[in-house]
C-alpha cells in the first residue's frame, strides 16, 4: 500500500514536471570528440597530448536566458589497486608500517575546468558530482570497511601528491577554453609512463551551478609492434622469453670478447 | 634519444642507460666482479621499479661475466672442477632466492629488504677489504714480505669430510664448504640482483684458499651460470625482465670492461682490493644513510595488481 502511494506520488509529481518549463536537463546537448581514440605507445614514445573538443548544442526548449556555461571534464585511465605505505622510525631507521589500501582507482586521473570548481557549482554539487580531485572518490579498504575518507586524509593526501608529481593525477581549472560561447576545447596531457589501457572521459555541462547535461567518450592507449610483443611474451611465455634474454646476454658477451679480442 | 621500456613501462633516454652500463662495466672489468651492487640501485634510482632492476640486472651482469669467463678461459684461468661444484650450490640457492624474492614482493618489504640487505653485505665486506686493503699497502710500505697464502694454517674448514682434488687450483678441499658458498652466493645473487663476485672472490681467497690465479675466472663462471639461471626464473615468475633495457646495459657494460679490464691490470694489486673496498663500503654507507636518515617522503605508493 504505502509502495503504491509513493509511486503515485512520483507519477504525480513528474506529470507536473511536465506542465512547469522544461526541465533543464533536456535542454542541451553535448557533442564531444577527442583528436585521437587510440594512442599507440612505439619505441620512442615519451608523452602525448591529445585535445578534446565539443559544442553544446542548444534546442528550442533551452531556456532563452541561459547563456553561460561551465564545463568539468573528468578523464579515468585503467583502474587498479593500489597501497599507500607510510614510513616510521623503527630501531632508528625508517621502514614502512602503516599502509592504506585503495581500491579500484583510477591510476590516471585528470579533472579541467573553464573556472575554479568552487564558482561553477555548491560544495555539496561539488561532492556529489566529483568535482575535483578532493571530491573524486577514492575508495579505501580501512579494516573490514570500505570507504573514502575526509579529502584531507593522511594517506589519501598523500596518495593524490604522488600521483600528482608523476602527472598522472591532475587537475587545472582553466584547461577548459570556450572558443564561442558553446565551442570548447581541453588538451588532455598524457605523460610518458602514462598506465597503457582503456580512458573513460565524462564531460559534464553545468549552468548556474546545477548540473545540465552529461556525456562520455573514450579512448585507448596500447603498445603496438615491438613493445606488445615484448609485452605479452614476457607475460605469455615467459620461459621462453627469459631464454631469449640469456641467449642474448651470452651472444652479447661472445661478440664483445671477440670484438675486443686484442692481441 | 628517448626509448619505451616494454616491461619497465617507462621512457628512458638510451645514452644515459648506455653511459650508466658503460660506467659499471668499467669498474666491473677492473676489479673483476659483475658489478650487480652499483648497476641495481643506479637504475632503482633512475626511477625503474626496484623488483624489474633486480630480474633485468641478472641478464646484463651474465653477458658480462661471460664476455670475461671467455677471455679467462682462453688464458686457462678457470677451474672447472671448482666451479662445477660451486655451481651445484648456486643453483640451488638461486632458486631459494627467486622463491624469496616473489614471496617478500607479495608482503610489501621486498624494498626495504633489498635496502638493508645492501647495507648489511656491503658495509660489512667492504669495511673487511678495505681494512685488509690497508694492511697489506702497509706491509708493502714497510718492506715486509708476508704471503697471500699462509700454507700452514689450516683452518677448520680443512678438516671436513669428502675431500676433493681440485687440479688446476692445485687445493685439496672438502666439497661441503664450496657448496655452501656457492648456495649463499645464488640466494644473495637472485635477491638483491647483483653478481655476488664482490663477495666470492674474498670468500674464495680468504677461506677456501684458492690460488689467486683461478679466482677470478672460476667465479666469473660461477656468476655467469647463477645469473643465467636467475633471468630464466625472474622471467617464467614475476614476468620482471626487460629485454631492452638489459640489452642497452650489456652492450654499454661489455664495451667499458673491456677498457676496464684493461686500466686494471695497470694497478698494483693492494691498490686494487683497497680501492674496491672503498667503493662497496661507500654503496653500503649511502644505503645506510637512506635508511637512517628521515626520508623526503615518508608516503610511497604501489599498484597491487589491477582489475580493470
Amino acid at each position: 500500500m504505502i509502495r503504491r502511494a509513493l509511486l503515485t506520488m512520483v507519477g504525480a509529481v513528474l506529470a507536473l514536471g511536465a506542465l512547469l518549463p522544461p526541465p533543464p536537463a533536456r535542454a542541451e546537448r553535448l557533442i564531444v570528440s577527442v583528436s585521437n581514440h587510440r594512442v599507440t605507445v612505439t619505441p620512442n614514445y615519451s608523452g602525448e597530448e591529445l585535445v578534446l573538443f565539443g559544442s553544446v548544442e542548444k534546442d528550442a526548449s533551452t531556456p532563452a536566458t541561459r547563456n553561460t556555461y561551465d564545463l568539468v571534464v573528468t578523464v579515468s585511465g585503467p583502474r587498479a589497486n593500489m597501497v599507500t605505505r607510510r614510513k616510521e622510525r623503527k630501531f632508528g631507521i625508517w621502514i614502512n608500517t602503516d599502509y592504506r589500501q585503495f581500491l579500484e582507482v583510477p591510476t590516471y586521473l585528470a579533472l579541467f575546468a573553464n573556472r575554479p570548481f568552487d564558482a561553477i557549482a555548491s560544495p555539496d554539487v561539488a561532492r556529489r558530482q566529483q568535482l575535483g580531485l578532493n571530491n573524486v572518490l577514492l575508495t579505501q579498504r580501512v579494516g573490514p570497511d570500505y570507504a573514502d575518507v575526509v579529502p584531507n586524509d593522511a594517506f589519501r593526501r598523500a596518495f593524490v601528491r604522488l600521483r600528482s608529481e608523476h602527472g598522472l593525477y591532475r587537475e587545472d581549472t582553466s584547461a577548459v577554453t570556450f572558443l564561442t560561447p558553446t565551442l570548447f576545447r581541453t588538451g588532455i596531457p598524457l605523460p610518458g609512463e602514462v598506465p597503457i589501457g582503456t580512458y573513460g572521459v565524462e564531460i559534464k555541462l553545468f549552468s548556474d551551478g546545477a548540473l545540465v547535461t552529461k556525456t562520455d567518450t573514450a579512448f585507448e592507449i596500447v603498445k603496438v609492434g615491438f613493445e606488445q610483443f615484448v609485452a605479452t611474451t614476457a607475460r605469455q611465455n615467459g620461459l621462453a622469453y627469459g631464454l631469449i634474454t640469456a641467449c642474448m646476454a651470452l651472444m652479447t658477451g661472445w661478440i664483445a670478447s671477440i670484438v675486443f679480442r686484442k692481441d | 634519444m628517448q626509448l619505451y621500456l616494454p616491461i619497465a613501462d617507462i621512457p628512458v633516454n638510451v645514452f644515459l642507460i648506455l653511459a650508466m652500463g658503460a660506467a659499471v662495466g668499467f669498474v666491473s672489468g677492473m676489479f673483476g666482479i659483475g658489478g650487480g651492487f652499483l648497476m641495481t640501485p643506479l637504475l632503482i634510482f633512475i626511477g625503474i621499479a626496484p623488483a624489474v632492476a633486480v630480474a633485468s640486472v641478472a641478464s646484463h651482469i651474465a653477458a658480462s661475466s661471460f664476455s670475461g669467463a671467455l677471455s679467462y678461459w682462453r688464458r686457462r684461468a678457470i677451474d672447472p672442477a671448482l666451479a662445477l661444484v660451486l655451481l651445484s650450490g648456486g643453483t640451488i640457492g638461486t632458486m631459494l632466492g627467486v622463491w624469496t624474492f616473489t614471496l617478500l614482493r607479495s608482503l610489501g618489504q621486498l624494498d626495504l629488504m633489498i635496502a638493508l640487505s645492501y647495507v648489511v653485505l656491503l658495509t660489512t665486506v667492504g669495511g673487511l677489504m678495505f681494512w685488509e686493503g690497508l694492511r697489506a699497502l702497509l706491509r708493502v710500505r714497510r718492506g715486509v714480505a708476508v704471503p697471500l697464502r699462509r700454507s700452514g694454517s689450516h683452518g677448520w674448514i680443512h678438516g671436513l669430510p669428502l675431500k676433493m682434488r681440485f687440479k688446476r687450483s692445485k687445493i685439496y678441499l672438502s666439497v661441503i664448504p664450496v657448496v655452501v658458498v656457492g648456495i649463499i652466493i645464488g640466494f644473495i645473487g637472485a635477491v638483491m640482483g647483483v653478481g655476488g663476485g664482490f663477495i666470492l672472490v674474498p670468500i674464495m681467497i680468504y677461506l677456501l684458499r684458492v690460488p689467486t690465479a683461478t679466482v677470478i675466472g672460476t667465479s666469473m663462471v660461477l656468476t655467469l651460470v647463477t645469473m643465467l639461471f636467475a633471468t630464466l626464473l625472474h622471467a617464467a615468475t614475476n614476468h620482471l625482465v626487460d629485454a631492452v633495457l638489459a640489452l642497452i646495459l650489456m652492450v654499454g657494460g661489455v664495451t667499458g670492461a673491456q677498457f676496464g679490464a684493461r686500466a686494471g691490470q695497470k694497478i698494483r694489486g693492494e691498490h686494487l682490493r683497497l680501492l674496491l673496498g672503498l667503493l662497496v663500503l661507500a654503496v653500503g654507507i649511502r644505503f645506510a644513510i637512506e635508511l637512517v636518515l628521515r626520508p623526503d617522503d615518508l608516503f610511497t605508493i604501489r599498484e597491487t595488481g589491477g582489475a580493470g
